[in-house]
This record gives C-alpha cells, structure tokens and sequence, in this order.
C-alpha cells in the first residue's frame, strides 16, 4: 500500500467511527413544544411592599389571628424556645425600632406590640451572604428561598439583622399539628422564613397575614403611586425598622 | 516458562476474580419491571416513555422555573396547561406514593427526598390528619 492510499484510508475509517461514537439522539422521547408560562390570574408589581397600621394591629386578638393563618396555612412548626421557627410574630417597641433615640417616646408608642415578618429589603443582606443562592430577590423584591438548595449554613440569619430568619434544628414535622396538604414543610437542616405569599400572588391572591388583618395590613405595589400602600405612605406617619443600615426594607409601620 | 505452577493458577484465579460480577448476573434472575398501581386517570401530561425515562429532570425543571423565574404553569407538548405542584398536580392522580413512586424507587436503590418537605396524599384516613 501506497503512503498515499495508506493516509485515505486511515482518513477514512477515523471518520467512520467518529460518526458512529457520536452520544444517540432520542434516547428517551423529546417532547417538542414543551414550554413554561406565567398564570394568567398572577398579581405583579415592580416592588411589593406592605403597610401594617399599629394602631389597628395592637389588638393581641387581631395579632394572634394573623399569625395563626400564617403559620397554619405555611405548615410552620409550632416549637417552644430556643428552637422556635417563626415567620411573623410581635415583639415590644425598643426591640422593634431599637435606633430610634427619643428620649421622651410617646408611652402610647412605647407600650404598642408590633407585627414583625421579614422585611423583603431591596438591599437583602441575606441574599449576599447566602454561599448557594437558596436565598434569593425576585424581581418584584421578594425575597424568597429556594429549600432544596439551602445546606443549613445559617449564613442569613446572622446576615439578617431583623432575625427574620429560622432554622429547623430538627425535623419540623411532628411539631405540624394540622399540616396543610396543599403547601410543602421544610426538613431538618435548611434555613425558612416569610414569602410575602408568592405562591398565593401567583393564584392572584393577597397574603394570608393581609387577608386575615381585617384591615390593619395593607398590601401592594411601591411603584405604582395609585396603589393602596402608596396612598397610606402619602396619608400618614410612617416608619421602617433599622433604616439606617440601608437594607431598604419594604414593610411598613404607621404610627 | 519459570514458576508457571504459580503463574498460570494465580492468572485463572484473577480472571475468575475479575468477571465475578458476570457471573452473580448470570445466575440471578432478570430485572424485571415491577408491577404498579397505575392511577386511574391514564392521561398523564406527557406520553408514557417519555414521563417514565424523564420525570426527574422535569421535576428539576419544574422547581427552578416556578420558584425562580415565577413560571408556575407548565405548557405540555400537547398544548394542555398544567400547574406546576408536585403536591397538587402530580400526586392528585398518583395519589398512592407507596403503591406508585416507592415500588420503582426502592426496585432501583434510589432515595429521592421530595417527601422529606412535599407531603404525600393521605390515603388512609390518619387520625388528626398528622403524617409523622
């Protein structure tokens, strides 16, 4: 054989094979036309924000009511102590507004109890600390978690400095009394914490907290200047917690 | 050849060594498929084939695209709409996790942890409704 017929056939045959080895199309059967879409009866906003009047929501039994809906309808465990998973609670003024510095505040003020959730900052400290992105900002600024990503290294909750944020020391399930089979629980190990009800502004629903508020807990697009919260900012006094960390958060209170 | 009482034994003896997973397989009997408790509702959301090699990466998919990007409806090749719930859609008709997605799982060793958060349907009526 010549070196020329030689190199042909080499050339050849590498190229047969090369053709054969190459991965199988359609192993499994493809789907052509699959795709992914937004529900049509979704609520959307550029910057949801929430208005909590604490005027309204001193009420202890209003206060109970909104947590109770929350907690039973997220499938949060009900935990004493230490180990307590929270998505929205009360806690006293100084705890609440700690930077702010009066020294004469107003004793209607200072005995009020105040509804405190996560805040859904625009500058989420949570969302730059977090080593996986399980924490992240949506963009209508929610911040939500992605669970099957979280490993538990409670980055976020020291990041957060509104304690906002809970973790599952144990398995979450047998502290579910009346567990809600429409919603997920979490597992032991990962990081949880208030949604805003993404799932519900998805269904084109309000938050459970706001629905269950009779009134006190207003919900709604920042950037729209007709929107319910707007409006409130615009009538009223009101403040955020921590402001001057600027973590720019998206709740707030009406004194 | 040197040594070959030593040398050709220790050969037989390695080959035999080395193809012993053949010989386990040829002297177990076939995998077979297990037998399922197929839902009622035969009309899955994609065809059989394709549901039954790729129902993982859709869930995979599913999960990034309702929780990330806010796509919460999944559009079939057949142009059916469907929410995207493993919860809600999928085991609506598979109702029975045990009879349905164990029987493979477990037939093949994998442990997926979907139901370590998801909840399963009650199909028996549990006293308080508590799954612990």
């Amino acid at each position: 054989m010549k070196r020329r017929q030689f190199l042909k056939a080499a050339l050849a045959t590498s190229t047969l094979a090369l053709v054969s080895a190459l991965p199988e199309k359609g192993q499994a059967v493809q789907p052509g036309r699959s795709g992914y879409g937004e529900p049509e009866t979704a609520l959307k906003a550029g910057r949801w924000a929430m208005v909590i009047d604490t005027n309204k929501m001193n009420d202890p039994r209003l206060q109970q009511q909104v947590i109770h809906a929350c907690h039973s309808k997220h499938n949060v465990p009900d935990i004493q102590g230490t180990q307590e998973v929270k998505w929205i609670w009360t806690d006293s003024y100084e705890h609440t507004f700690p930077d702010v510095l009066d020294n004469y505040p107003a004793k209607t003020l200072t005995d009020r109890s105040f509804l405190l959730l996560c805040n859904h900052c625009e500058n989420p400290p949570c969302v730059r600390v977090c080593p996986t992105q399980a924490t992240f900002q949506r963009e209508d600024g929610i911040v939500v978690m992605d669970y099957h990503r979280c490993i538990g290294c409670r980055f976020c909750m020291a990041g957060c400095p509104y304690g906002a944020r809970s973790f599952n020391f144990s398995d979450p399930q047998p502290y579910v009394k009346e567990p809600n089979l429409q919603f997920p629980m979490r597992m032991r190990g990962v990081v949880e914490k208030c949604t805003f009800c993404s799932e519900r502004l998805a269904k084109g629903e309000l938050p459970y907290c706001v629905e269950a508020s009779e009134g006190g807990i207003l919900f709604g697009d920042l950037n729209d200047p007709g929107s319910s919260v707007r409006k409130a900012l615009e009538a009223s006094i009101t403040i955020r917690r921590k402001p001057s960390l600027g973590t720019q958060p998206g709740v707030y209170y009406i004194l | 050849m040197y040594n070959a009482r030593y040398i050709i034994p220790g050969i037989i003896l390695f080959v035999v060594i080395f193809t012993v997973p053949f010989w386990i397989n040829i002297c177990t009997p076939e995998y077979s498929r297990p037998e399922l408790v197929l839902p009622a509702e035969k009309d899955c959301i994609e065809p059989v084939e394709y549901m039954r090699a790729e129902h993982m990466r859709i869930l995979n998919e599913w999960r990034d695209a309702a929780l990330r990007d806010g796509k919460r409806v999944y559009i079939a090749t057949d142009g059916r709409q469907w929410d995207i719930n493993l919860q809600n859609t999928c085991m609506s008709c598979h109702t029975d996790k045990v009879a349905f997605c164990d029987t493979c799982h477990d037939t093949n060793s994998v442990t997926p942890y979907c139901w370590d958060c998801h909840i399963e349907p009650q199909t028996a009526p549990a006293a308080g409704g508590a799954k612990q």
